[in-house]
């Protein structure tokens, strides 16, 4: 068994584009409680968030002096990560059919990422 | 084949590539000696199966490996037909749709087509280094994202076909930029591939499709080039097509005709089956051309469809159609080589050599195939001067 890492983006309207209506917010809501359930029932959803967006986000880097923080997020675009799903997939394709109904339901693209390794590093250690 | 049937077992592309790769040294070695099993195909397998699994045995991490996976013993009957199926498996995962089309290709005709790096990177321009990362950063694509190594579910079937076809098409087409040289291997290759899938998906009336549709541009190919330069269709020494291509061609159609599912391979395949059967240009079905051509955008509505179309429309209606029909097309197609030459011979037809020349100007600077390139020349230098 596999894990995944679909990370949603969106722009801060919400979706990709138009800003959804408020009928069109209620539907997306009903949708992802609906399918989220469903990854629940088969055992697929393992962790998820919503997160804030660009505004409320803080960089830290190295620098000479010590570790540098920037207000605002690591890249300035468009669009940014709005949430993600940590998944369990048999393979590339199971997860990439969960990505199809998420976007199905909000809109978003989805980036879909495999785990090299989950849990601690050492745990992942070679040999 | 070998590499196909034992990805199945091993999963592992790179240790059933070289695993074949040794089998293939120890027959070299062996069979001028021994002389020749009864059944070759099979030792290879059979060998090939044993130096992966003696591989697998000097690490530990293989060995773990070797117990999780069910490696069958040596080849019988009912692993020749599963062999079948390792085939299928490999082709759908070499088109799967999360690789990029051009690591697609290079997967393709590395592990099923057996060309070598150094002969796909010449086919496609590309320096050996270039062509060797790409299946490298595929293989891993396929290792680190768990790209399953299966025939996709009845549900998603159609979806991926069209995917290992488009795949096919486009080997044959770069084989087919030039004509000569790796080309001629790439068009090979390409056909050789529609054949076996084929043979391994006899219901598909779309594969069916595009092994006509190659066998049919293929027939062509012995009037295609003269003097190094493109013969266009209008010009070709009919005489010189393969009628044995064209026959293959005109009876895959009648199979496809017959299952009524028709698509957008079957379609073009259609087209070229009135080109063939016609004696002359002049003489061709334009009409049936046009039909076709209009069927075909409505389930593929691009640009390089309305294109062929608005050629064939002006053979039908004249030039002053062509060109009201080609007009339109001009921002999508400002780079495509042909579109400058349709509206080339649209206006050399119509008596405007000027715009002719500019026309077929353009396409020569676009055009990357050499003997474009000559044809184009050619053409210029046949239109009267000012």
């Amino acid at each position: 068994m596999n894990q995944y890492l679909l990370a949603t983006y969106g722009s801060p309207g919400g979706g990709s584009g138009e800003p959804p209506s408020p009928e069109e917010m209620q539907q997306r809501m009903q949708g992802i409680i609906a399918l989220e359930e469903e990854m629940d029932q088969s055992g697929t959803f393992v962790f998820g968030g919503h997160l804030h967006g660009p505004d409320a986000t803080t960089v830290v880097r190295p620098g000479e002096n010590g570790p540098m923080l920037t207000d605002g997020p690591f890249v300035e675009s468009k669009e940014h990560l709005a949430g993600f799903y940590i998944i369990n997939a048999t393979d590339l394709d199971a997860a990439l059919e969960w990505a199809k109904k998420v976007t199905d339901c909000i809109g978003n693209v989805i980036e879909v990422r495999p785990f090299g390794g989950t849990g601690k590093a050492v745990d992942n250690m070679p040999g | 084949m070998a590499v196909a049937s034992l990805a199945g077992s091993f999963r592992d592309l790179s240790i059933a590539e070289d695993a074949v790769q040794d089998a293939f040294v120890v027959a070299a070695e062996r069979w001028p000696v021994d002389g020749l099993p009864p059944n070759p195909a099979g030792w290879i397998i059979t060998t090939a199966r044993r130096r992966a699994i003696d591989r697998l045995r000097r690490s530990a991490r293989g060995r773990e490996l070797e117990a999780q996976l069910d490696l069958p013993g040596d080849l019988d009957e009912e692993g020749y037909s599963a062999i079948s199926d390792d085939r299928l498996r490999l082709i759908f995962t070499c088109c799967h749709p999360a690789l990029r089309m051009e690591h697609r290709v290079a997967l393709t005709l590395r592990l099923l087509g057996g060309l070598s790096v150094e002969e796909i990177a010449r086919a496609f321009l590309v320096s050996g280094s270039a062509m060797a990362r790409r299946i490298t950063r595929a293989k891993f694509k396929i290792s680190a994202a768990d790209i399953p190594y299966r025939v996709p579910h009845d549900a998603d079937l159609p979806e991926r076909v069209q995917g290992v076809l488009a795949v096919l098409y486009l080997i044959y087409n770069q084989g087919s930029e030039n004509a000569l040289g790796e080309g001629a291997a790439l068009r090979a290759e390409a056909i050789r591939l529609a054949r076996a899938l084929v043979r391994l998906m006899p219901d598909d009336p779309e594969a069916v499709g595009l092994l006509a549709l190659l066998a049919l541009n293929e027939s062509r190919m012995p009037a295609r080039l003269r003097d190094g330069g493109t013969v266009l269709l209008r010009d070709q020494d009919r005489s010189r097509w393969d009628g044995a291509l064209i026959d293959e061609g005109q009876e895959l159609l009648r199979m496809c005709i017959r299952r009524d599912r028709p698509g957008p391979y079957q379609l073009q395949a259609a087209v070229q089956a009135v080109h063939s059967a016609a004696r002359s240009f002049e003489t061709t079905d334009w009409a049936q051309v046009v039909t076709l051509y209009e069927h075909l955008h409505s389930l593929q509505p691009t640009a390089v469809v309305a294109l062929n179309r608005a050629i064939a429309l002006g053979e039908l209606d004249g030039p002053e159609v062509a060109l009201a029909a080609l007009e339109p097309l001009r921002e999508a197609l400002d780079r495509y080589v042909p579109f400058h030459a349709a509206v080339g011979n649209a206006w050399r037809r119509s008596g405007d050599l000027e715009r002719a020349r500019q026309a077929l100007q353009r396409a020569h600077e676009l055009t990357p195939s050499d003997s474009d390139r000559v044809h184009l020349e050619r053409w210029l230098s046949e239109l009267p001067a000012r």
